[in-house]
């Protein structure tokens, strides 16, 4: 991906060396002609075009934002309820994910779930230990973790 | 154009003092650190990201003057505090801090007393 952009970049620069103009909106220009050549040239890439992943990224940050929201409404209801009856526990969380800053989102984005909060993560890096506020939808929970989190980041990753 | 930036500005910082409030409250009212951890981490996060963006949208939209410091202290909290909530949450586990008595599942207990036992072999 770096590589894609940067070439990119180099696109945009080698445009402004062609049209002898040195204004940023050349190079805006040569970036968007490039874009489209190395759309068309993506089959000799080794990784996939690069745009694709930049909205994955884009996208995974608006989730984390949407969970956020979620997470403190949940929150506010839990505090707020005239009467603590709420089933806390830890269940163990596993994952396919390999790479470390894979495995960083994820707890991250699992720490601002609704009323999930991860403890600790195992040696070998296949179990998360998550805490919840309300143990009795842990399975609901798993699954939609897996669903919705891990596919986000894998789609990043891949 | 400005009415609708204090209505905003208005929004925002209400709702950054009432996570926050509501943080504060939990941190009394629940049982045990867990609980609390997860009221402390989350709510106090939301409400200084609300409260920041208030202060951004004052100053750019009434004295027309912005800064980007705030945007930065607000990405610095976003990704800090998770992982501060997790650091406090481990620890308190590790140094045996015991769950809430109504708790129901721990998955953790074998694993945390297998390394308890590691660790007191090494120390020996």
């Amino acid at each position: 991906m770096a590589f894609q952009i940067l070439l990119n970049m180099f696109l945009g620069f080698t445009w402004m060396f062609l049209t002898a103009s040195y204004e940023p909106i050349a190079f805006l220009k040569g970036y968007f002609f490039g874009l489209l050549i190395i759309f068309a040239f993506r089959r000799f890439f080794p990784s996939r075009f690069y745009l694709l992943r930049v909205f994955a990224i884009i996208s995974l940050i608006l989730l984390f934002l949407k969970e956020l929201v979620l997470s403190n409404v949940a929150v506010v209801k839990s505090v707020l309820k005239p009467k603590l009856d709420m089933k806390p526990g830890i269940f163990a969380l596993p994952t396919v994910l390999e790479r470390d800053w894979e495995i960083t989102t994820l707890a991250n984005l699992i720490t601002l779930t609704p009323g999930t909060l991860v403890i600790d993560v195992s040696d070998d890096k296949k179990i998360l230990y998550v805490h919840a506020m309300d143990i009795e939808d842990a399975n609901e929970a798993i699954d939609s973790i897996k669903n919705t989190f891990e596919k986000a980041i894998l789609e990043v990753s891949k | 154009m400005i009415e609708i930036a204090n209505i905003l500005i208005v929004v925002f910082l209400l709702i950054g003092a009432f996570l926050s409030l509501v943080a504060a409250f939990g941190v009394i009212r629940l049982p045990d650190v867990y609980t609390r951890n997860h009221a402390a981490s989350k709510s106090a996060t939301l409400g200084v990201m609300c409260i920041l963006i208030g202060a951004l949208l004052y100053f750019y939209f009434i004295d027309g003057y912005f800064n980007p410091r705030i945007i930065l202290g607000i990405v610095f909290i976003f990704l800090t505090s998770p992982v501060a909530g997790h650091l406090i949450g481990r620890a308190a586990y590790n140094s045996g801090v015991k769950l809430w008595d109504q708790s129901v599942r721990d998955d953790y207990k074998e694993v945390s007393e297998k390394k308890k036992k590691l660790a007191e072999k090494g120390n020996r």
